[in-house]
Parts: C-alpha cells; structure tokens; sequence
C-alpha cells in the first residue's frame, strides 16, 4: 500500500473520529451504555472475575490519578500525600459498613459510606489546605509528605481499627457499576471544573501565581477549593478500594501508593483528562500483564518511565486534551475562528 | 487639583527587603484622569512602589484609593477596588491562549455583556490580539506580549492602570507604538501611573513626574516642565 492510501485513511480516520467527538449525544449514549454493560456485567457475570477486578482497579485507579493531576497537572503545584486521603476514605467507608450500619443494610447504604469517606478526606484536606498553602512551592510537597506518614502511624496505633494488622469483614460491595459511576461522575467534575472560570485560575497559578494575583483570582482560595475535590476524590477511590480488596491495612496507604498515583499522573501527562485516564490503565494493565515476570516488573516499569521522560516529558498527553473532552462551547468558538481565517487568506490573493 | 479629583494617595510608604530599604518614605498623588509617571534608575524603588499599591509586598504607611485605604486588603480585593497592575516582565500566562489570558483578567467579573464589550474594545485597540487569539500567549513575541498585558489590565475594568516598564525589551518603533497606546487609553478614560527608565518618552505623555533616587522622591513637577530640568537632563536625558 502506498503512502498516500495509508494517509488517506488516516485522514479518514481522524475525520471519523472528530465527527464523533462533535456529535452532543455522544457521552450521553456511551455512558449509559457503558452503566448497562456495567450492570449487566455485574447480574449476568459473564465478564470473568479476574477480568472484573482489574477493570474495578482501573476505575480507582482513574479517580486517583484524575484529582492528584488537578493539584500537580492543572495547578502546578506538587502533593505527594495522595494515599493519605485515600486511607482516610477506604477507613471511614469500612467503619461505616462494618461497625456502623445496620446488619444487612450495607448494601443499600453503600454510597452514603463512600460519599462519607469523600466528605471525611475534603474536610482533612480542607484542614490541610490552609495552613500548608499560605506559602507556595516545594513547602506543600513536604507538608503532604508528613500529612502522608502521619495518617499512617495514627491507623498504626488505633487497635479499634484493627492497628497495624488492618481492618477486614467488608464486604464485596464495590462492583462494576459502582466503579463505573463514581469514574464518570469524578472525570465529569474534573472536567468541568478546568474548564470553568475557576479552572482557568487554576491554570494561572500554574502559569505566574504572582501574574494571576494581579489579575484578581483569589489565589489561596482557588487553591483550597482545588485541594479539597481533589482530596474527596481521593478519599471516595478509598472507600471504593477497601470494598473491593475487602481488606485494608495502613501500609497499603504508604508513601509507594502515593508514588504510584504520582508515576500514573506523570505517565499520562499533566493538565490533562485524557492523559489521567491514559495513565491509569495503561499503568495497571500494563503491571498485570507483567505479573509474570515476577519481581523483574518491578525492574521493567521504572525503565519505561525512565524512557517516558526522556522520550517524552511531560507524559503521554502532557497539557494536551482530546477533543471529546473540550467544551462545545471552544470547538464552536474554535471552529469559527478557523472559518474567519479561512475566509480571510481566501480574500487575500 | 481639587480633593474631589485625588484618585490615588500614597503617604509615607517605605518598603523594607530584609535589611535594604527600597522605598523611603514616600508621598505623591494620582488626580482622576492624570497619567502620573515615576522615573528613576535601576533599583530606585520604582517597581517596588507599585508591587506595594496593588499588595503584593507588605509595607508601612498608607496607600488610598478612590477614599478606600487598601492597607491590609489581599491582592485580588485591590483588583476589585479598581486597580490593574501591568508588572515588570510582563506576566503573561505562557500555556494558555490568548483569549484565556484576556478571560483571566475578568476573573472576579459577573457582567457578561459589558465584558464582551471591552473585549470587542480590547480587540479594536489591538488587533494582532484577535488575529492570535487561538495561540499561546508564550509564542507571541515581545511586542504582542506586551499588548496583551496592557488588554488584559483594560480587561479588569479598573479605573486606574499600573504600568511597570511597558518599553521595556521593545524595539524603539514599538516604544513610540506603546506609548501612543497609553495616551489613546488615558484619553478613553483610564488614570495611568506608569514607571519607566525611558524618561524622555514618559515625561512627554505625563501630565506630572516624580524622579525617584535610592527610594527617595528627589524631584517632581509637570511633565514637560521636567524635560527642561538640568538635573533631570543629566541624569536620564544624557545631556
């Protein structure tokens, strides 16, 4: 085949694809029918359980990375406490349904406890916010880094909460269609945060906190907010975590598992929603199908971020965004801008 | 110029780094309308004075605006007082468009239609910005850089602009095109305080002066009147 085809094709294929990504009905029709196989996945089991499991991580996964890149992608600054949240959501959800709730009423109250573990971690998080904001760089990187140990040692020294054997008899309440829900519903609110008039505060703290004071965005504040979803987020993959390990311990939360959503982050590319969702399963499929080189995985994945970043530094979709992910409203502004130009070399010979 | 008029008042600012004082003491007032410039060497405290206004550093002494003390207000309320600072370097958000660096300054902003006016204003002002509106405000070139932070201070809607060197780095076509731009904006309404090493042009655009030396003021007067001044000649006219 010729070059010329294969280009062709390739253009064929692109056209496609924006066709696609400019239809208004298209994640509408993809997320209810992504809810349905979830659902149907779920009551029919005709999705292998091994196959289940890792989608379910995927989605956590996603949650983790897509609210760690608000802070270090879209706001340029860097925390490396994620885990920390996630154990105080996975801890409170677990309390809720295994010492809280009603005998069998935990299935039925299964989303207030992950909303709670969300709402425990965006208040620790709002309480780690104001004091560790107040000045800016490498100073939040070190106060999320002690934020981190010590959630760690206090679930290590709580003997209500198991110490530090962990917690168990959760039950197996995270299934697909719930992962699939809170994926969705976290990349939506992200989403739609960036690219808000708070998200391009956001962007510009990233850019020149200085400049974007003087433009008037109430920085410490954007920055909080920021912080906060990005920790309810955090504490709501958590919950879903523990109810689908069914068993949490406090080194499960340590400075590796925040590492892990940093390198996810990294991975995919910062400041962007398509690269957080590109980094957490390319990230987890990629260590499951390596599962059988045993420890040597541990030897393979950091050679391949070690070429990622010289290859690539800013990740796989650094501060790039697809366009099913762009409003509407830009392509539109977007799409007029290339007419008027068009029209305009037109006019000019 | 009568009390009613008096925009801006500063009296007995000083502004300290550590140990080095950068700006002593200082007293002048900005009347609705003036354009008001601080002219002075490397280092005389001029940036500072304005970093000081718009709340970016602490200081001593009190700064009023419009009869409201911003002493104590956080940078983002002196915008909303009314207040566009253009800093030094500009400050241009380098990954985001041009647009978005325009939307930017209407962060805090409600009034949708009026806001769509001024960027139609912005753009009439400046049409290079229109034409690269799409691109990243890190790609445009000094010049255009510079365009778009004085649009994105007009964009805030403020009564008053701060410009901190905006001929800075330009070449000396673009100095006169910049300088021309200040006076169309002033004339539209704007009061200007503008800091320049560039006395020549600033003294001509200025209605009054004031010459800053190691953060002290040594000199004021009106503009033009100044431009005759032996002092001034020797010192930043070059004889």
């Amino acid at each position: 085949m010729s070059m010329t085809k294969i280009k062709a094709a390739g253009t064929a294929l692109l056209n496609q694809w924006r066709f696609l990504a400019g239809l208004k009905y298209f994640w509408p029709v993809f997320l209810a029918a992504g809810l349905a196989f979830c659902i149907a996945a779920d009551v029919y089991d005709f999705v292998d359980l091994y196959l289940q499991l890792i989608i379910i991580y995927v989605g956590i996964n996603i949650i983790l990375t897509a609210s760690l890149n608000l802070i270090n992608g879209y706001m340029g600054e860097f925390s490396v406490g994620h885990a920390g949240f996630m154990a105080i959501g996975a801890y409170i959800a677990s309390i809720l349904t295994v010492y809280v709730f009603p005998q069998n009423t935990a299935g039925i109250l299964f989303p207030a406890a992950i909303l709670a573990g969300g709402m425990g971690a965006a208040l620790v998080g709002f309480l780690v916010a104001i004091p560790s904001f107040k000045t800016r760089g490498d100073y939040l990187a070190i106060v999320t880094l002690a934020f981190g140990m010590i959630v760690k040692s206090i679930l290590e020294n709580i003997d209500a909460v198991g110490g530090p054997r962990g917690l168990l008899g959760m039950e197996k309440l995270t299934t697909l269609p719930w992962v699939f829900f809170w994926t969705a519903l976290c990349v939506w609110v992200i989403r739609n945060l960036v690219y808000s008039n708070f998200g391009r505060g956001v962007l510009s703290i990233r850019e020149d906190e200085i400049a974007s004071d003087l433009m008037g965005v109430n920085t410490r504040q954007v920055k909080i907010i920021a912080f906060v979803v990005s920790s309810f987020f955090a504490g709501i993959a958590g919950g879903l975590f523990a109810h689908a390990l069914q068993f949490i311990n406090p080194r499960m939360f340590d400075i590796l598992k925040s590492t892990d959503i940093l390198i996810m982050v990294y991975l995919g590319g910062i400041g962007s929603i398509a690269g957080s969702i590109l980094g957490a399963v390319i990230y987890t499929v990629l260590l499951e199908i390596l599962r059988p080189l045993g420890v040597w995985r541990m030897v393979f994945m950091p050679l391949m971020l070690v070429l990622l970043m010289i290859y690539r530094p800013r990740g796989i979709m650094g501060m790039r965004e697809i366009r099913l992910f762009t409003p509407l409203r830009d392509l539109v502004t977007e799409k007029l801008w290339r007419q008027k130009k068009k029209e305009a070399s037109d006019a000019s010979p | 110029m009568s009390r009613a008029d008096l925009l801006l008042s500063v009296a007995g600012l000083s502004v300290h780094y550590d140990s080095i004082q950068a700006v002593d003491n200082i007293s002048f007032e900005v009347a609705r309308g003036e354009i008001v410039t601080l002219i002075g060497a490397n280092g005389a405290g001029k940036s500072s004075t304005l970093r000081a206004i718009s709340g970016l550093i602490p200081y001593t002494g009190s700064v009023n605006f419009a009869g409201k003390d911003l002493r104590n207000l956080a940078a983002d309320r002196i915008v909303a007082a009314g207040i566009a600072h253009v800093p030094e370097g500009r400050g241009i958000f380098g990954n985001l468009t041009v647009r978005e660096n325009l939307q930017l300054a209407c962060w805090q902003r409600k009034d949708k239609s009026k806001i769509a006016a001024d960027l139609k204003n912005v753009f009439a002002l400046f049409p290079r910005l229109e034409e690269r509106s799409k691109q990243l405000g890190g790609m445009l070139s000094g010049g255009e850089q510079q365009m778009l932070a004085v649009g994105r201070a007009l964009m805030s809607d403020a009564q008053m602009l701060l410009l901190d060197e905006p001929s800075m780095g330009l070449s000396p076509v673009l100095v006169r095109e910049i300088f021309r731009i200040i006076r169309e904006i002033n004339q539209a309404g704007k009061t200007i305080l503008l800091v320049e090493q560039n006395a020549n042009m600033s003294l001509h655009i200025a209605s009054r002066a004031y010459v800053l030396e190691t953060g002290r003021i040594v000199l004021s007067g009106a503009g033009k009147e100044l431009t005759g001044n032996p002092k001034v000649i020797e010192a930043y006219l070059g004889g």
